[in-house]
């Protein structure tokens, strides 16, 4: 079965500094074969004897043939595990997992794409790029950052894409100014029919929204969500578990990693993120006889 | 899978002693890509609950050194969804399957036993009279002898008598020995030890507590040494009980060290977050330590350490160095 993810000891092939985050290539053939853009992978760090059980889990941010298959993650550098990951050297060993989670889900037709990102997490929309163009579809960018040290990519991305919007908040890069001021722009002149989001999610929320305004149909990864939250990647811990309302109406809380990382963004509850919903499947009954604090 | 490493926990025979730990396995279907769940010994599920339960909200980790503290809640979908979508899947995979109940009153947990009684494909059934995580803390079974020895009552009562009943002990109570020895007198037929110890972590840049729950059970191989000794204080007190051990079990020799001190089978729980092939790596490599020390039969080995000291091991042989995995 090639869509099953696989674990692997990856070789890593080059480390380096792009403005604020770190890029790393790794040769991982089975990884790399089986891979579909919008899936992760999850990576263990601290070496063989490691005291730190949570995974690590990166969107992907390109595929490559050479070396038999490389994979290409971007990650910032927050806390000591992904600090032990950036002091990593070529030729170290990396223990990983992938590819993990449900792709982007693409469109039949060749039709306009407006793909939305900010943060290390733009770099899962490149893959997606790729794909999209070769199916001839028109690739559009948008991505957003508060300064040019936080806006990756925007150079492949007028390079690769059909056009390409950079906005930053102090103006450092691109146009001054917020998502908000940008996104409902860019969709009215290329005239997109489906948008794709990668980042923070405060952004992925104002994207779902402005899409939902014009009619839209979003997909977002919540990769960023599922980093903070989650511990393995592979579906089984179930702490990165948000909230997503389903075709029957019903909110269940489902995991990032497994469930998503992509999702439809006019399914997941923005404003209850971290929370459960008093109306969820499953949600604690408030001052219930047989589970409240009565006895 | 060699004749060296079949066990027994009573009546229930297991072709390898290394099983899944309760709320670690998923619904087995995230680790069966990962490898062929036939080599379990047993698939042990999530604790079933009579309600779907959404748990707590995030955070519900939070990574301590070699270990991790967690406050889910207690989530999953409720007995009647695990009866027709989750156990179905099991027992069409062939795979031996364990059920954890977890109630939160002793009907509770005497509605699921019956719920669950002459369902297909149960092995065995697990008590989770240990859980420290659910909402309403303040009546945790497992801290008191009586408690526990109720809820492992009312499961007994409504299960085939046929179908092992184990107690699944948490070692934060005052004398692990005295609950298990009530459990055991109240029909439990094995016992599990142990579920997760109650820790709390702090987040230094909120300052506020890490998890949402504020305390969380602590798992992983920093606390393999609390299962070890409580393997071993309850088997010196229990020599004819079978215990399935648990608690940090990462590598083979972990697994070893918690048969030596008594137990008949491990289970692999935190590792498998970390590791998706931990099982048939702890059983590769367990097998592997027995043969070393020329031990034909897992069964020889089940509470080796409680021998006094005199006793002349067999050795290991000088010229294979163990490959040791202590994350």
């Amino acid at each position: 079965m090639s869509d099953t993810p696989v674990q692997t000891s990856a070789t890593v092939l080059t480390v380096r500094q792009v403005q604020d985050y770190h890029a790393m290539t790794l040769v991982a053939p089975a990884i790399a074969e089986r891979f579909r853009p919008g899936q992760f992978v999850a990576a263990a760090v601290g070496g063989a004897h490691t005291a730190r059980l949570v995974r690590r889990c990166f969107g992907v941010h390109e595929v490559k043939s050479d070396y038999g298959g490389t994979v290409e993650v971007v990650f910032a550098d927050t806390e000591p595990g992904t600090g032990w990951l950036a002091g990593l050297r070529s030729r170290d060993q990396l223990d990983l997992v992938g590819p993990l989670g449900r792709p982007f889900r693409l469109p039949r037709d060749p039709v306009g794409c407006v793909l939305t990102g900010g943060g290390p997490g733009a770099a899962s929309l490149f893959a997606l790029a790729d794909t999209l163009l070769r199916r001839g579809c028109k690739v559009h960018f948008v991505l957003a950052g508060p300064s040019a040290r936080q806006v990756f990519g925007s150079r492949m991305a007028q390079r690769v894409g059909d056009t390409a919007a950079i906005v930053t908040e102090d103006g450092s890069v691109g146009e001054e100014g917020t998502l908000d001021d940008v996104l409902p722009r860019v969709l009215q002149e290329t005239g997109a029919d489906v948008v794709y989001g990668c980042g923070p999610t405060d952004l992925l929320r104002t994207i779902t929204q402005i899409a939902g305004e014009l009619g839209l149909p979003s997909q977002v990864s919540v990769e960023e969500f599922l980093q903070r939250t989650g511990a393995c990647g592979t579906g089984l811990c179930m702490t990165c578990m948000l909230p997503v309302h389903g075709e029957d109406g019903v909110t269940r809380m489902v995991r990032a990693c497994a469930d998503g990382p992509v999702l439809r963004g006019d399914r997941v509850r923005w404003s209850d993120l971290g929370t459960i919903p008093f109306d969820a499947l499953g949600a604690p009954r408030v001052l219930s006889v047989t589970e409240g604090g009565s006895r | 899978m060699s004749d060296r490493v079949r066990t027994a926990l009573g009546p229930l025979e297991l072709p390898s002693p290394v099983l899944t730990a309760a709320g670690c396995g998923g619904t087995g279907r995230e680790l069966a890509p990962f490898f062929d769940l036939g080599r379990l010994g047993a698939f042990t599920t999530t604790s079933v609950t009579a309600q779907p339960r959404a748990g707590r909200p995030t955070p519900r980790v939070a990574e301590t050194p070699s270990g991790l503290l967690t406050a889910m809640g207690m989530p999953g979908p409720g007995i009647e969804t695990f009866l027709e979508r989750d156990l179905p899947w099991l027992v069409e995979q062939d795979v031996r399957t364990i059920v954890s109940l977890a109630g939160h009153s002793v009907e509770e947990f005497a509605e699921l036993a019956h719920r669950l009684r002459g369902v297909p494909g149960v092995a065995a059934v697990e008590v989770n009279v240990a859980c420290p995580n659910v909402a309403d803390r303040g009546r945790m079974f497992a801290r008191h002898p009586a408690a526990a020895a109720a809820a492992i009552r009312a499961v007994r009562d409504g299960t085939r008598p046929g179908t092992p009943v184990l107690a699944k002990l948490a070692p934060d109570a005052t004398d692990i020995v005295t609950i298990a020895l009530a459990c055991v007198d109240a029909g439990a037929d094995g016992l599990t030890l142990i579920n997760t110890m109650e820790g709390m972590a702090i987040d230094t840049g909120t300052l506020r507590p890490a998890l949402t729950g504020v305390s969380g059970g602590l798992s992983g191989p920093a606390l393999r040494p609390v299962a070890v000794r409580c393997v071993y204080q309850v088997h010196a007190a229990l020599p004819h009980t079978p215990i399935i051990g648990t608690g940090g079990v990462a590598t083979g020799l972990d697994a070893l060290e918690l048969i030596l001190a008594g137990a008949s089978a491990v289970a692999v729980g935190t590792a498998l977050f970390h590791d998706p092939l931990a099982v048939p790596r702890v059983l590769r490599e367990l097998e592997e330590a027995l043969a070393a020390r020329r031990i034909e039969r897992l069964a020889d080995a089940v509470g080796l350490a409680h021998r006094p000291a005199g006793f002349v091991p067999p050795q290991v042989r000088p010229h294979e160095p163990e490959k040791e995995r202590t994350p």
